[in-house]
C-alpha cells in the first residue's frame, strides 16, 4: 500500500553481461555490420574525391572559393538589396538567397494559416464547408507540386498586358507584369518603427508569461492588453514620430509601357508562392485535423464541467495535447517548403538554386556552386529543425 | 435505521429549496426525442439516484442539469439560476455543479496534483499555494496523497476515478453529478470508488448518481428514479422502487439487471 518504503529488490544492480568473442553473438554480429558499412562509406568518398580532383586537374580548373569576388555579369530581376550586374558573384549569390527565405519564410507563415483554416473547417458542422476542405485536401495532393506550379505561372502569363491591366482600385494594378500596389517611400523612420514592433512583440510575450506566471502564484488576474497597446503601438508610433514621421506615399502609375512606383509581386514570386502554400497547405490541413481529433471530446467537457471558459479550454488542455501530435510533423511540412521552393528554376524566379546553377555554368566551379547550395539548404533546414526540436521539447508530454 | 428518522430528515430537506428544478424538459437529437416532459425536483442535500436501460436517456438528462448538452423546451434550475443562453449564468452553475465521468476524463498531461489544481488557480483565482494545500487535502480524502506526482497513465482505472472525483470536489462544488462513474472499472475497483462516493454522501452533499449499484443505492439514496425511453417512469425510496416494482418496464429492467449481477 504505503509508496515510501523502498522495495528490496531495487537495492541489487543488474548483472553486466560479459561480451563473447564469438559469431553467434548478437553484439559482436552487430559491431561486425557496423564495421563493414563504415567501410565502404569511407572507400566510396576517398574514390569520388580523388577522381574528381583528377578530372579538374586535366581541365585546369583550379579550385576554390576564389572565383566569388569576382563580377558577376548576371542580371537578376528582383532583388531585396541593391544588385547590379556589375557586382560580384558573392553578391549575386547573397540575392538568390535573400530570395529564397522570402519564399519559405512567408511560404511558411501564409501556409500554417491557411492549413490551420482547412484543417478546423474538415471537422465542421457545416456540410459544405467540410465537403470544399476534404475535396480541396484531396486534389492538392494527389497533383506534382511542379505541375501546379506551372499551372500557376500559366494563369498569370495569361493576365493582360500592362495598358489593359486590371484596376480594381486606386494604385491597384494586375498585369502579366505582377501585381502592383501601392507603398511607401521607406525611411529610417520605418525601419526604427518595425524593429520597435518587434521589440515591443518580445516584451508583450514575456510580459504575458509572467503576468500568467504571477497569476498562478498569486490568484490575481493581470491584464495583458495594456502593455501589449503600449509596446505594438504606442513604442512604434514613438519611434516614427521621433525621426520626424515621415510619410509620402509611393502610388504605381503607368508610364509608357511598364509601371514606375509602388511595391511589386512578380508573377514568378507569385506563382511559387501560391503554388507552395497552396500545395503545402493541403497536408498542414490534415496535420492539424489528426492534432485536433488526438484530444477526445471528453478532455473539453471535462475542462468546462470544471468552470474554465472556452479560451482557458483551449489554451489549457486542448492545445498542449493537439501540439504534441501537431508539431513533430508541422517540422518536415516546413522543410518541405523550403526545400520545393528550389523548383524555382522551373517558372524563372532566381533563388539562389538558379543563380549558383548560373553561377557554375559561367565559372565551370561546379563543386563549389553545388556545395553553396547544400550549405545553404542544410543551414535552413538546421535551423528549422533545431527551433521545432527546441519548441516540441518545451510541450513534451511524460510519458504514460 | 428507523422509519421516523427517516422522515424527519426528509421533512427538513423538503423545507429547503430545491438545488435542482426540472420542469417539463425536453430534448432532441435530430429527430430523435431523448427527454420527454421530464419534470424532477431535487432537495438540498438530497442523495439521488438514476437508473434505467442503456439508451434511456439517464446520460442526457444530467448532462444538461450543467449544460454540456443545451435542452430546447421547458426550463432547468439550479441553485435558483436559470439556465439559459446567458453567459454568465452558465460560469456560475459550472463553478457550483461538479461532474464525474464514465471515463474518468483526467488531463494525461497534467500530473494529479495539477489536475487538481487547475479549474481552482484559472477559475477561482486561487494562489497555487493555497490551491495545492486544498487538493492534497481532498487527495487524503479519496486516499491518494501519495499519487500526487504520477500522471493519471500511471494509475489504475479505480485510483483515477478517484481522483476525479477529488479534482471536481477542489472546486468546492454545492452539488455533484456522477455519469455511471464505475462502469468502466474491474469489480475490485468498484468497491474503493463507492466507499468514497458513500463518505462524501454522509457529508451532506447533494448528489444526482447514473448507477445500476443497486447496493449504493440502498445504501444511501433519499430517492430512485427509473428513466425508460426518456421518460421518468416510476420514482420513490429504493426500498419500494426494488422490492415493489408497480409498471411492467421497471420489473423488466430490474430482472434484467439482476440477472447481469
Ligand atoms: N451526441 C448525440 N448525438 C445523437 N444522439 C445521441 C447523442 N448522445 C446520445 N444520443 C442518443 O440519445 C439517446 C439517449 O442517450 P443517453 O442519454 O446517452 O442514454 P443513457 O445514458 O441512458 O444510456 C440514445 O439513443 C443515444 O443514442
Ligand atoms: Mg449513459
Amino acid at each position: 500500500m504505503s509508496q515510501t518504503s523502498i522495495d528490496p529488490r531495487s537495492l541489487r544492480a543488474p548483472p553486466k553481461r560479459p561480451i563473447k568473442l564469438s559469431w553467434s553473438d548478437e553484439r559482436v554480429r552487430g559491431i561486425f555490420w557496423q564495421v563493414v558499412v563504415v567501410g565502404i562509406v569511407v572507400s566510396m568518398v576517398w574514390w569520388l574525391w580523388s577522381n574528381t580532383v583528377h578530372n579538374l586537374e586535366v581541365r585546369r580548373i583550379a579550385t576554390g572559393f576564389g572565383f566569388l569576388g569576382r563580377e558577376a555579369g548576371l542580371p537578376i530581376a528582383e532583388s531585396l538589396i541593391d544588385y547590379n550586374p556589375t557586382n560580384s558573384y558573392l553578391r549575386a549569390l547573397m540575392v538568390g538567397l535573400l530570395n529564397t527565405l522570402k519564399v519559405a519564410v512567408v511560404g511558411i507563415i501564409l501556409a500554417t494559416v491557411f492549413g490551420t483554416l482547412i484543417g478546423i473547417a474538415r471537422l465542421s458542422k457545416n456540410w459544405v464547408l467540410r465537403t470544399l476542405s476534404a475535396t480541396y485536401v484531396e486534389v492538392i495532393r494527389d497533383l506534382p507540386l511542379l505541375l501546379q506550379l506551372l499551372f500557376w505561372y500559366a494563369i498569370l502569363q495569361g493576365l493582360p498586358g500592362p495598358r489593359q491591366a486590371l484596376h480594381p482600385a486606386e494604385g491597384v494594378f494586375l498585369s502579366n507584369r505582377g501585381l502592383k500596389l501601392p507603398w511607401i517611400q521607406w525611411e529610417g523612420a520605418h525601419s526604427l518603427a518595425l524593429v520597435a514592433f518587434l521589440l515591443g512583440l518580445v516584451a508583450t510575450i514575456m510580459y504575458r508569461r509572467q503576468a500568467l506566471a504571477k497569476q498562478i502564484a498569486d490568484g490575481v488576474p493581470r491584464a495583458v492588453w495594456p502593455v501589449a497597446l503600449v509596446c505594438l503601438v504606442a513604442l512604434p508610433l514613438a519611434a516614427w514620430a521621433a525621426l520626424g514621421a515621415p510619410f509620402t506615399p509611393d502610388i504605381p502609375a503607368l508610364r509608357g509601357f511598364n509601371f514606375q512606383g509602388g511595391l511589386t509581386l512578380s508573377p514568378e514570386y507569385f506563382a511559387l508562392l501560391a503554388g507552395l502554400v497552396m500545395y503545402t497547405a493541403g497536408f498542414i490541413a490534415e496535420i492539424v485535423r489528426a492534432g485536433i481529433q488526438a484530444v477526445p471530446n471528453g478532455q473539453r467537457e471535462a475542462a468546462q464541467a470544471l468552470g474554465l471558459r472556452p479560451g482557458a479550454v483551449l489554451r489549457l488542455v486542448v492545445l498542449p495535447q493537439a501540439l504534441r501530435v501537431i508539431v513533430p510533423p508541422m517540422t518536415s511540412q516546413y522543410l518541405n517548403i523550403t526545400k520545393n521552393s528550389s523548383l524555382a528554376v522551373a517558372i524563372g524566379y532566381q533563388d539562389i538554386v538558379s543563380i549558383a546553377n548560373t553561377t557554375l555554368n559561367q565559372t565551370g566551379q561546379a563543386i563549389e556552386g553545388i556545395a553553396i547550395i547544400m550549405l545553404v539548404y542544410l543551414t535552413i533546414s538546421l535551423s528549422i529543425s533545431g527551433f521545432m526540436n527546441w519548441y516540441n521539447a518545451r510541450i513534451a508530454l511524460v510519458e504514460r | 435505521m428507523s422509519n421516523t428518522m427517516e422522515a424527519v430528515a426528509s421533512a427538513a430537506r423538503a423545507d429547503a429549496p430545491p438545488a435542482i428544478m426540472l420542469d417539463k424538459v425536453n430534448k432532441w437529437y435530430g429527430a430523435m426525442h431523448v427527454l420527454r416532459d421530464v419534470s424532477l425536483n431535487v432537495a438540498l442535500g438530497e442523495r439521488l439516484v438514476v437508473c434505467g436501460p442503456s439508451g434511456s436517456g439517464k446520460s442526457t438528462l444530467i448532462r444538461c442539469i450543467n449544460r454540456l448538452e443545451t435542452h430546447q423546451e421547458g426550463s432547468i434550475k439550479v441553485d435558483g439560476i436559470e439556465l439559459s443562453d446567458d453567459l454568465r449564468a452558465l460560469d456560475a452553475i459550472r463553478r457550483e455543479v461538479g461532474m464525474v465521468f464514465q471515463s474518468f476524463n483526467l488531463f494525461p498531461h497534467l500530473t494529479i496534483l495539477e489536475n487538481c489544481t487547475l479549474a481552482p488557480i484559472w477559475v477561482r483565482h486561487m494562489p497555487k499555494a493555497e490551491a495545492e494545500a486544498l487538493a492534497m487535502q481532498y487527495l487524503e480524502r479519496v486516499k491518494i496523497p501519495e499519487q500526487a506526482k504520477k500522471y493519471p497513465g500511471q494509475l489504475s482505472g479505480g485510483q483515477q476515478q478517484r481522483v476525479a472525483i477529488a479534482r471536481a470536489l477542489c472546486m468546492k462544488p454545492k452539488i455533484m453529478l456522477f455519469d455511471e462513474p464505475t462502469s468502466a472499472l474491474d469489480p475490485e475497483m468498484i468497491k474503493e470508488v463507492l466507499e468514497v462516493m458513500v463518505s462524501l454522501a454522509e457529508t451532506g452533499m447533494t448528489m444526482v448518481c447514473v448507477t445500476h449499484e443497486m447496493g449504493f443505492a440502498r445504501q444511501v439514496a433519499d430517492r430512485v428514479v427509473f428513466m425508460d425511453r426518456g421518460e421518468i417512469v416510476e420514482q420513490g425510496p429504493p426500498g419500494e422502487i426494488f422490492e415493489n416494482p408497480r409498471t411492467d418496464r421497471l420489473k423488466l429492467f430490474l430482472s434484467q439487471i439482476l440477472r447481469g449481477h
